[in-house]
Parts: structure tokens; sequence; C-alpha cells
């Protein structure tokens, strides 16, 4: 069983938003709702600035606090470690979206269920890789299994210095940022 | 496939009843319960949401679109699409997209047309043409072209006898980089770009914001350079997503750029920093150079462009380091100032003191190789197009707009009396729309082709409606960048109304006008099949892959056995430009100050989003949700000077008066005190573009002053100021 994990290499990201559309049309999100983002912030004063570009998902947590305040169990930890949520048993209590500490999920506006980044786990089923990393024009997005030590990002996290997003939140994200080079490629 | 679906069919005035099946764990992307590659199929496009002419694939279900994905084998695409790419199918499913030919029943710019059916359409306009050619000659109809319409209408008004053919892509874009480098190099740098970024240890931007700006394959070359540790050197008044990933970001006075590389050039010689085998043996006028730019110091560069002498110094020196694997990027739009044939010729001269053209690193050597000519019937003889008559000698062959909408005014040359317009917002496109609109007044025919009803579609007296790139095919597309390849579009899906390709609509006109012999194949794709035939490759590979490389074509940096050819008079990189010099005009660029905003006053640039191509996609749903209006940037202790809040709407008026639309303040140190910015496209006029009608400020509109480069004829359109006025 594969452990899919998510490698975000920030130094890559242009903030080109290709992610961001491939991600939609791929997923049919509804218009004004996001399964990712880009987070653009600078910090400093003129002209000494510093800009940092991050891409935000969801973490698909190995300590997930979506699963663990979902009532029903619609939102489960799968084996090949990825988060999911099973629209037939939820029943839209929004407990989930509350409980995430990374405003990952939304509420479909038509349908009523819980919806976020499922990793493109259909795609995976076909062997292809998510469509954001699929299209990410900068390949600041690499996706791959754990536990292949030859993939993408077993060697990447091997080599280079990663961090994850609220680590004081305790969740354990699958989804790890490069923010700068630690390491000559 | 739910949304697009459902989307469809709504469109199409069918009831929907679809149920969705889509609850199972991991629902395809387009569960419709048929399974997500039940009758799918892929047919190879090349993207048309911008220029760069990206490689594509679109998945098509049950006659729908579903999504578009890179082509893997294309060079410009790389198996990967931008944000504009991905949302292709924005542009095919918009609602507001022109469904039939219009013929216009008010005054002209009223907004009312009737429906025409495209006999109506095709004899309304080729009658007026017949006129216009008895009364002032061929010469009297201009096309503005653009995209791949604009290619085959080009074909249609050359048969028709008319040498005035003007496209944007020039006088208010490349055309002073092209002549710049064309002098220098005789050759200019090519779209895309021969930037040979990946292998750069150095790269220098002067405003070109990769990134935003949105070139696929370059972007991606961007990216990997970051990521390989090459230092950016990046000249831009603002702090650009490319100044964010930059060693040095500097935030040079506007209009001041020439200054600097000036000062740069100076150092690099005078300290022995530059190639001075690969000048010895390529280049002439070195002695000459050395002398003209001894004058520019760091120490006055630092008084024009606000840009530290020690850190001009320090920048310099990293360039000197390490040349030749230099990459001084030629950018893209180049009309800034008026003078910008000259900065062109100063990065051309500096890229060649680095000795980093034809260099990894550089700027890397074209292919070669090229395809057999297909000879057509000869065009009848022509007089000299408005563009040659002018007095800018070094107007491309892509001519000037201007010229040709300042003849229309004035009737001089010659009377200017019909318009066809493919593919390009005239409106949102050229400097000063009072002109524009003054010659759009005096014609006795406008002829709009395009997909949307853009501003100036809203104009024309009759519309012809092309399909979008998703329902058509287009001339096979030949890229000779680093080697030599052809992309081919086939309709991914049928046209959803009563709209043309480009070529029945060119062939559609050419019949009635009487040179139907021009277009003797019925249709494009057995013109497609027959050069194809011509070039020795496969249709059938083609279709498949999209995209077939001729192999063995590349040869992009200098060796022993790979000498570079310079079309210049001298056979050399000419550092000393004879042609200029022949024509009356500095030899080697001179620095001349630009005039500085008043107080209370912002020079008013404009570039770029990713999520845009221009004013273009401003109503595609899936684009316009990213972003629906422009902002204007404005300095941070600027707006608590004057009290402006972020996310506040301000207005924004220029110099002569002319007023902005509302627009949102984006209160910001990443841009100098003495400009703003907006991304350019916005604001629309069309009522029938109903998303973006009158969404954000329009640059053009603030656009009132130009100032035209001498040498080449193209509109400088950094010339205007700006101030901020609360709404009120």
């Amino acid at each position: 069983m594969p452990k899919y994990a998510m490698v975000i290499d920030q130094r890559r990201c242009v903030a080109c938003m290709a992610c961001v559309v491939a991600c939609k049309r791929e997923n049919d999100v509804p218009q004004e709702f996001f399964r990712t983002r880009v987070v653009e912030t600078v910090e400093g004063s003129f002209p000494k600035l510093r800009m940092e570009l991050r891409s935000e998902l969801c973490n698909h947590c190995d300590n997930p606090p979506c699963v663990y305040n979902c009532p029903t169990g619609a939102s489960h930890k799968r084996k090949d470690g990825t988060v999911q949520v099973n629209r037939t048993k939820c029943v839209g209590c929004k407990a989930c979206v509350a409980a995430c500490p990374y405003d990952a999920r939304y509420m479909h506006p038509d349908k009523g269920y819980a919806d976020k980044c499922t990793f493109c786990a259909h795609r995976l089923l076909e062997g292809k890789e998510p469509a954001c990393v699929a299209t990410c024009i900068g390949k600041s997005r690499i996706f791959g299994d754990l536990d292949d030590p030859a993939s993408d990002v077993s060697r990447l996290l091997r080599v280079q210095d990663a961090s994850v997003l609220l680590v004081e939140a305790g969740t354990h994200p699958r989804v790890y940022y490069i923010k700068k080079l630690s390491k000559a490629e | 496939m739910a949304l697009t679906r459902r989307h469809f069919l709504k469109t199409m005035g069918v009831a929907t009843g679809v149920g969705l099946a889509g609850d199972h764990l991991f629902s395809p992307a387009f569960a419709d319960g048929k399974g997500p590659d039940q009758a799918a199929m892929t047919i190879p496009t090349y993207c048309e949401i911008c220029f760069w002419k990206c490689g594509a694939m679109a998945r098509v279900v049950d006659g729908h679109v579903v999504k578009l994905e890179g082509n893997p084998l294309h060079p410009n695409s790389r198996g990967k699409l931008c944000a504009r790419g991905n949302a292709g199918m924005g542009l095919l499913y918009d609602p507001d997209r022109l469904k039939s030919p219009m013929i216009s029943t008010g005054a002209r710019g009223e907004g009312k047309f009737k429906k025409a059916s495209w006999d109506e359409a095709f004899n309304y306009t080729a009658e007026k043409m017949l006129k216009i050619k008895k009364t002032y000659g061929p010469e009297a109809m201009a096309l503005f072209a653009h995209g791949c319409a604009g290619s085959i209408c080009q074909h249609m008004i050359s048969a028709y006898g008319s040498p005035n053919i003007v496209m944007p892509s020039f006088a208010q874009c490349r055309g002073p980089r092209d002549v710049g480098y064309e002098v220098t190099f005789g050759m200019g740098p090519s779209s895309p770009e021969r930037v040979d970024l990946v292998n750069s240890k150095v790269v220098v931007l002067f405003g070109s914001h990769l990134g935003e700006n949105m070139h696929n394959s370059q972007v991606q070359d961007f990216a990997e350079s970051v990521a390989r540790g090459a230092k950016y050197i990046v000249v831009d008044p603002r702090f650009s997503i490319a100044a964010g990933k930059a060693e040095h970001w500097l935030p040079v006075r506007p209009g001041s750029d020439t200054a600097l590389i000036l000062a740069w050039i100076n150092l690099i010689i005078q300290n022995g920093w530059h190639d001075k085998a690969y000048l010895d043996r390529y280049a002439t006028g070195l002695p000459e150079l050395t002398a003209s730019v001894k004058q520019y110091t760091p120490e006055w560069a630092e008084k024009e462009t606000d840009i530290p002498a020690a850190t001009i110094v320090e920048t310099a020196r990293l360039m000197g380091l390490y040349k030749p694997a230099v990459c001084i990027h030629p950018g893209r739009h180049a009309s800034w100032y008026g003078n910008d044939v000259q900065r062109a010729r100063a990065m051309a001269i500096l890229t060649a003191v680095l000795g980093s053209w034809g260099r990894e690193g550089g700027l890397f050597l074209p292919t070669k190789a090229s395809l057999p000519k297909i000879e057509g019937k000869p065009y009848p003889a022509m007089r000299d197009s408005v563009s040659q008559m002018s007095k800018y000698p070094f107007a491309g062959a892509e001519g000037l707009t201007n010229e040709v909408r300042q003849a229309t005014i004035t009737g001089k040359p010659y009377p200017i009396k019909g318009w066809i317009v493919t593919g390009t917002n005239l409106m949102k496109t050229l400097p000063n729309q009072k002109e524009t609109l003054e010659a759009i007044k005096k014609l006795d025919l406008l002829v709009a082709v395009d997909v949307m009803p853009f501003d100036t579609v809203m104009l024309a007296d009759v519309i012809l409606p092309e399909c979008s790139y998703l329902e058509r095919f287009d001339d096979l597309a030949v890229g000779r960048g680093r080697s030599l390849g052809v992309s081919i579009r086939k309709a991914a899906v049928k046209p959803l109304y009563d709209t043309k390709d480009g070529y029945s609509i060119a062939s559609g006109l050419a019949q009635r006008l009487g040179v139907g012999e021009y277009f003797p194949v019925p249709t494009l794709e057995e013109k497609i099949q027959q050069t194809c035939k011509h070039w020795n490759l496969s249709y059938d590979e083609l279709s498949t892959k999209g995209f077939i490389g001729i192999p063995n074509t590349a040869s992009p940096y200098i060796t022993p056995e790979n000498q570079p050819h310079f079309e210049t008079p001298s056979g050399k990189i000419e550092l000393v430009s004879s042609e200029l010099k022949r024509k009356g005009f500095d030899p080697v660029p001179r620095y001349a100050p630009q005039p500085q905003p008043p107080a209370g006053m912002f020079r008013l640039l404009y570039g770029r989003s990713p999520v845009h191509t221009f004013s273009r996609t401003t109503n595609n749903p899936w684009l316009y949700e990213l972003h629906k209006e422009n902002e204007v940037w404005l300095n941070a202790k600027k707006a608590k000077e004057m009290n402006v809040k972020h996310g506040q709407y301000v207005v924004l008026v220029n110099q002569d008066g002319a007023k902005s639309n509302r627009v949102k303040a984006k209160v910001t140190n990443r841009i100098r005190e003495d400009a703003v910015y907006i991304v350019h496209g916005f604001g629309t006029t069309s009522k029938e573009l109903h998303k973006a009608y009158l969404k954000g400020a329009d640059d053009q509109g603030l656009i009132t002053q130009y100032a035209i480069d001498p040498i080449c004829g193209s509109t400088g359109m950094r010339t205007n100021f700006v101030k901020i006025e609360k709404e009120a």
C-alpha cells in the first residue's frame, strides 16, 4: 500500500494559478469555491522586501481533526494515507470544516456535503499524478509515495529541509514545504 | 461531468435531467454515471488563449470538451498548461460568445445589430469592399491582424490588393525590441524568446515580470533556473514575482533603464570584464563604443536611476564573473517611452560585450532548418503601404497600426476607408482612444472577426463570428525555436453556434471579392493534408500526436563547426550601428532623461496578470473568478499621506483629465513612491460581456499621451501621469 505525500518546493512557485484552475476543472469545483489556493505574503519595507508564495490544500493529516470530529464516519483516513469524504455518509454538519486548522474544506453549495482535495484519487487509480501537480508550471508541486525510497518526494525529503504548516497543531500533515535551498540540486 | 455538461445543456436550451451518480468514493472528475473514459476522445490542438501556442490535448466526452491538458511532446507546453490554458473551455462555453453574423442597424457604436445569415454578412462586406476598391483603390482597406484568423485574412486582403496589414504586436509591443536587436545582430530575439534560462548563471530582467506574464515554457525555465541557483538581477519599479526570486532587486526610477545599462556597459569594458576574444572575432566598433559610454559612470547613473552606485558596480561584476552564461532577457512588450529602440540596442550591446549571444546560458541560436515553401498564386501589384510611406525607416513587416489610424483620420498619404479587425481589441490596444474613435467615425466600413463581443467588435458595421479554437481547424503552426517542429489544431468539437473558422471566413469573402482563386482548396483540413504531403509529414501521425519535432534541427550554441551568421551590413555584431548612422540616428545609444511626474501625480505603469490575456479573457468564467477586476498598486507611504486605505475604491485621473472607472487600491510596499501600477485589459465597455462589463480600470483609457519612437514608429505608452481621487 503506497503512502502518498506532496512536497511543495516554494522556491519554484511563481503564483501563476495553473494549479488552481486545473484542480477546479478536473474536480468540477463550484464557482467561488476552491480546493487549493496560492497564498502570497510580503514582509519588510521598501526596498528591503521578502516574498513567500505558498500553495495550500488539504494536508491529508496522519492525525486528522476532521476525521475525529466527523459524527458519521464520512471523513475517514485511508490506508494509502489520504483523507477522504464519503459523500453518501456526509450529513453536512460542518464539524469537519470547523475542525480543520488549515481551512481546507468547504460545503458544496448545491449538494450539501463537505468537499476538499482528494489528491485526485480518481487520477491515482489511473496511474496519473494529481491535476495540480501535472500542470504545475514551476514543478513546485511534487507528488509521490513515501514508502518508495526512489520517489521524488522521498528523495527531496531526505535531502532538503522541509517543514509542515502549523506543526503545533499536532496534525502530522502529509504536505511538506521546502522554503529555501539547503543543498544544491 | 456535472457543471460543464449541465452548463452546456442549459446553453443549448435543453431541459436538464442529468442524474449524478458521482457519490461513490472517488467520483471521477466528470462522473455522469458512464465512467470516466467511456466514449472519451483525445483531440490535439494548440492553445489560443494567448499567442504562445502551447500544444494541448482536449479530452472530449459525448461531444463536450471536459478537460484540457498540455501535450507532453510539445516544446511550448511540455505537458503543462497555465491557468488560462486550463480554462480554455471557459471560452468555448461562455454564454456571451458571438453566436451568429450580425449587421449593425443603428449608428456606429450604438450597439444595435440584427442577426444575419453568412450569405448576407459576406455579401454586405464584399459589396462595401468592392465599392471602396473602385472609389479609392484597394489600399484604402486596412487589416488589423492578430491570431490565426488574422493570418488567413492577410492572405485574403493581399489577394484583394491592399498592402496595409498592420499588427499591434509591432508598434504597441515587440517592435522596438526586435529592431534594436536586428540592427545589432542582424536578427531579433524571436518569439518565444531564445533565452537559455535553464543554463544561465545570471539573468537580468528589465521590467519583464516572468510568472506574471505567463509564457508557459519560458516560465517553466524561469522556475527551473531559480531552483538551479541562477542569480536574478531584476530591474523593475515594482517588486514583481520575479523580483521576489531575485538576488538583486533594483527598483529603478521609471524611464531610466538606459542609464543603468550604459553604466553597466562602461563598467564592464573599463574593468576588462567583457569577452575580448568573442568581440574581436564577431563584433565591430568596440573603441567607439568604449569612448561613447565613458561618460556614464556609476555615480552619474545613481542620480538618474536611484540605484546606489555600489549596487551598480556589484551587479556589473556579477555579470562579468559569470559571462558568457549571463542572460540579458530582451523583454517583450517594449513600447514604453518612445526611445525604446535605443534601450533595446543598449540591452543588445550589453549582451554582446558579455559574449552571450549564441552561448550556453545566454541567448541560443535559432534552428537553421526550415520547411519547403509552398508557392501560391502571386499577389497583384500594390502601392506602398502607409507604414512604408511613413517617416519611420525601421517600421517592420508587421506595420504601424498608429500610422494607419492617422492616415484614416487625415486621408494622407492616401485615404483609408475600411478596416477589418481580427482578433485584436483596438480600443484596448492603441493609445489615445479618442483618436481610435475619430478614425473609426471616418470609415465607410468596419468589419470585426472575433469570438467574443469585445469593445471594438461592438463598434463594427458587420461582425463575422469566428469559432473558438476548440471548434475549428487552423493552419499548421511551425515552431522555429531551438529546433523545428509542426503543431496541428484539430476541431475538438463541432461549432456550438453559427460561426466559422478563419479560413472559411477569408475564403467566403475572397469568393465574393472576385479573388476566390487564391483559395483553391475548399476546407482547411484538406489544405493541411496537402501541406503535410508537401512537407513529407504524416497527417495521421500529426493528428494523433499533435506535434511532430523534426529531428537534428537544433544548433543552439557557437562551436567551431557552428559559426554564427550576422545579417548586418558588416556581417558582424554592430556595437556601433552603421544602419542607424546612415539613417541619421545615434549609432551608439545616448541617454536622455524622461520627464518626471509633477507633485501629487504618479507615473502610470501597466502589466500582466498570469490568469488573463489582456482584455481577451476578462469574461472567461473560470478566469474571471480568479481575477475579476484589477487593483491600483499604490506605495504604502504615499497611501498613508493621502489617507487611502487598502481595498478602498479610488478613481485615477490623468494629466489630460481622463478618468478611470473606480478601482480598488492595493496599498503595498511593492512599488516605488513615484509610480502606480495596474494590470492591463480591464474596464471593458462592452455591455455584451456580462461578467467583465465596467469591472476595473482601463489603463488604455488613461494613456492619452504617447511618444512615438523616431526609429521604428512604435508608441511609447508609459508616458502618462495620474492622480488618485477618492470615489465621489
